[in-house]
């Protein structure tokens, strides 16, 4: 009996190992390790030494808040461009798909079939100064003669809004999807009109897979680098630019390493401050 | 073969390297471990006898040696002639991302398993290989052949007696422009402040190729380079950027840019223009008024490799017919005197290329950039901080 209960007391441990140990191999002591490196002063000729170097998280404040600011800036736009466009595309898609829900919803994932890096390079080319749609929008008067859309900060929060588009569209369709419908007919059926059902029935309902989605755009976006470097400027650089400067041409691995932990400071205190804001069992759904 | 055959296969080197090492650069984590190693100054394996291994490991760039279907005809017949197997790798996408794979085995003292790598003097990362102690010396006693090299390329400053490295091909840096959009811009001045160019400049991310334009238009020597002729070059493209002069600074995807009219005028490669002219006669390419530069990727022996088996393939490379066979696929600059004499029966389009085979006068123009600067964290810093901040 009593081992039996032992046992049953211990299968929920062995259960989590296998994650655990995947967390502290792959998360953890790589974490553990960018700490160590950021604290660490020297450079690639003469080696790295350990030595409390704080100051490296100080030089990193002072000498890139503008290409932190920006991250931040461009993510949280992409983030809300990509909210606003994708939300009437899921809903429509859960509640108006039908039997083409499967086909809509491969539609959304079909671009992730193509690498990212050729996805954002395919961009390069549409919004050449040539190319029709620089075309189209001087037509418009939107750009002006001789103006140019590649080569700015539009271009590169357009980039990421794209590329991470899927990551919040799929989780609000899935929210979306899960509303039990008899819901909305009775707030029907208690004279709400469709706009007043949506707002205090169907969005509420959603808010697990606006919360999700947009976590899992920010996050991505505001580490990004690929979309500033392909399709941005000089003056519109993100942090990761930077850092993967630092790691990969002045192989300065501890001012890398500090950025990176900066970087994942801050976005943690801001999921944290949001989880706050939307309550936490809206995390969790 | 045909020089047309296989002359779509010739994706610009530069345009294809700069994809691979963006995608490269997302998809590993180099280096991450280096600083765990502590530098042992031995490495060890250091074979002296004259006897040749079985198999040479030979690390290339992409699309850089001579190439027949799946094979390459060059080392077959290196094969054929010594008894040794040619384990021909093209694993170099640029130099930063490839120093961080070999760094930790060389700051540990172990063989990196290669024989023979190739990286260019506009890094940092051949004068910082030497430094260390990471390369072996040449057996130059293998390499009669070594008489072969353009006296231009006979004494680099950072190895001012070609004792560890011998330059595979070279290429030069130089103003490339679309005679669609503007007449020839053939000056720096041009390029750096025409109201006309606005917007749709490029320059090179490579510190040492804009410098060395930047510093040369200057009429500073960017061969020795100090704090005061630094400054003043980065003062000069800072304004040239906030005045919006400056579209982006490019990697090799320049070309493409280029090639679709998005930049009218831009810092450019020569090699690439060569290539790109095959699709677009409208592209030319000169050097500036004021001085070009010219960088060499160089064959290098890291720790470890097979010294012996490593010269006597130099000296096979630097043999006039094999040197003609490698160029007539390349492209670049031939560093092989006589080379040309024999592509001029087989090939003469390529022989009479001045971008292939330059004129002295061109390569008397063209700077070569100061080590010591590639190697100055401060500098590197001012430079990276410019493009990427």
């Amino acid at each position: 009996m009593g081992f039996l209960h032992q046992r049953r007391g211990l299968a929920p441990y062995l259960l989590l190992a296998p994650g655990m140990l995947w967390l502290a191999a792959f998360f953890l002591v790589p974490l553990g390790f960018l700490v160590y490196q950021s604290l660490q002063s020297g450079n690639i000729d003469f080696g790295y030494a350990f030595t409390w170097a704080w100051g490296n998280y100080w030089s990193a404040i002072k000498g890139y808040r503008g290409e932190f600011e920006r991250s931040f800036e461009y993510a949280g736009l992409a983030t809300v461009i990509a909210l606003v466009v994708s939300y009437p595309v899921a809903y429509w898609i859960a509640f108006r798909g039908g039997r083409w829900k499967n086909l809509l919803l491969l539609f959304i994932v079909a671009p992730f079939f193509v690498t990212y890096l050729i996805r954002t390079l395919a961009w390069e080319t549409i919004l050449s100064d040539h190319g029709f749609v620089v075309r189209l929008l001087t037509d418009i008067h939107l750009v002006s003669p001789g103006g140019r859309v590649l080569a700015t900060g539009t271009a590169v929060v357009a980039g990421i809004t794209y590329n991470f588009l899927p990551f919040m569209a799929l989780p609000l369709y899935v929210s979306l999807e899960q509303i039990d419908q008899s819901l909305v007919e009775a707030a029907g059926d208690l004279y709400a009109s469709k706009w007043i059902a949506f707002l205090r029935v169907t969005f509420p309902l959603s808010l697990p897979g606006v919360v999700a989605g947009t976590l899992l755009t920010f996050i991505p976006a505001a580490g990004d680098f690929i979309n500033a470097q392909l399709l941005g400027s000089p003056t519109s650089h993100m942090i990761g630019n930077v850092i993967n400067s630092k790691f990969n041409e002045l192989i300065d691995y501890p001012a890398a390493a500090a950025m990176s932990f900066i970087l994942m400071a801050i976005i943690l205190g801001m999921v944290l401050l949001y989880a706050r804001a939307v309550g936490t069992e809206k995390l969790t759904g | 073969m045909s020089e047309y055959s296989d002359f779509s296969d010739r994706i610009s080197r530069k345009v294809f390297l700069r994809r691979a090492a963006v995608s490269g650069s997302v998809l590993t984590v180099p280096g991450l471990l280096a600083a765990c190693g502590g530098s042992s100054p031995s490495a060890g394996g250091t074979t002296e006898a004259h006897t040749l291994a079985k198999t040479l490991h030979f690390s290339n760039w992409t699309l850089y040696i001579d190439k027949k279907g799946n094979q390459h005809p060059s080392l077959n017949q290196f094969q054929q002639k010594y008894g040794v197997h040619v384990d021909y790798t093209e694993d170099i996408n640029d130099n930063a991302s490839f120093f961080s794979k070999i760094e930790p085995d060389l700051a540990r003292g172990q063989s990196t398993g290669r024989d023979l790598i190739v990286m260019t003097d506009n890094s940092r990362y051949p004068s910082l290989l030497v430094n260390k102690g990471w390369v072996e010396k040449l057996d130059k006693s293998a390499i009669p052949n070594i008489k072969n090299l353009i006296p231009q390329q006979r004494h680099p400053n950072w190895d001012p007696n070609r004792d560890y490295s011998l330059p595979w091909q070279s290429g030069f840096t130089g103003i490339g422009w679309n005679t669609k959009l503007t007449e020839p811009v053939t000056s720096m001045g041009e390029l750096l402040g025409s109201k006309k160019l606005r917007g749709k400049v490029g320059l090179l991310t490579e510190f040492s190729d804009t410098l060395a334009l930047v510093m040369a238009y200057n009429g500073d020597d960017p061969s020795h380079i100090t704090d005061k002729t630094f400054n003043k070059a980065i003062a000069v493209i800072q304004r040239a950027v906030h005045a919006g002069q400056i579209r982006q600074f490019y990697g090799n995807d320049y070309a493409s840019a280029l090639a679709n009219g998005d930049l009218t005028a831009t810092m450019a490669w020569s090699g690439d223009i060569v290539q790109l002219q095959a699709d677009n006669s409208h592209l030319h390419w000169q050097m500036p008024d004021t001085g070009g530069d010219i960088w060499t990727d160089n064959m290098l022996i890291p720790k470890g490799g097979n010294v012996y088996t490593a010269s006597v393939y130099m000296n096979w490379v630097y043999t006039p017919r094999i040197a003609a066979e490698i160029e007539d696929y390349v492209n670049y600059v031939c560093p092989v005197l006589g080379a040309k004499e024999v592509l001029v029966k087989k090939d003469p389009a390529i022989a009479n290329n001045v971008l292939i085979f330059p004129t002295k006068q061109m390569l008397d123009n063209a700077h070569t950039i100061d080590p010591t600067a590639l190697n100055n964290e401060k500098y590197q810093t001012t430079w990276q901080n410019l493009i990427s901040a």
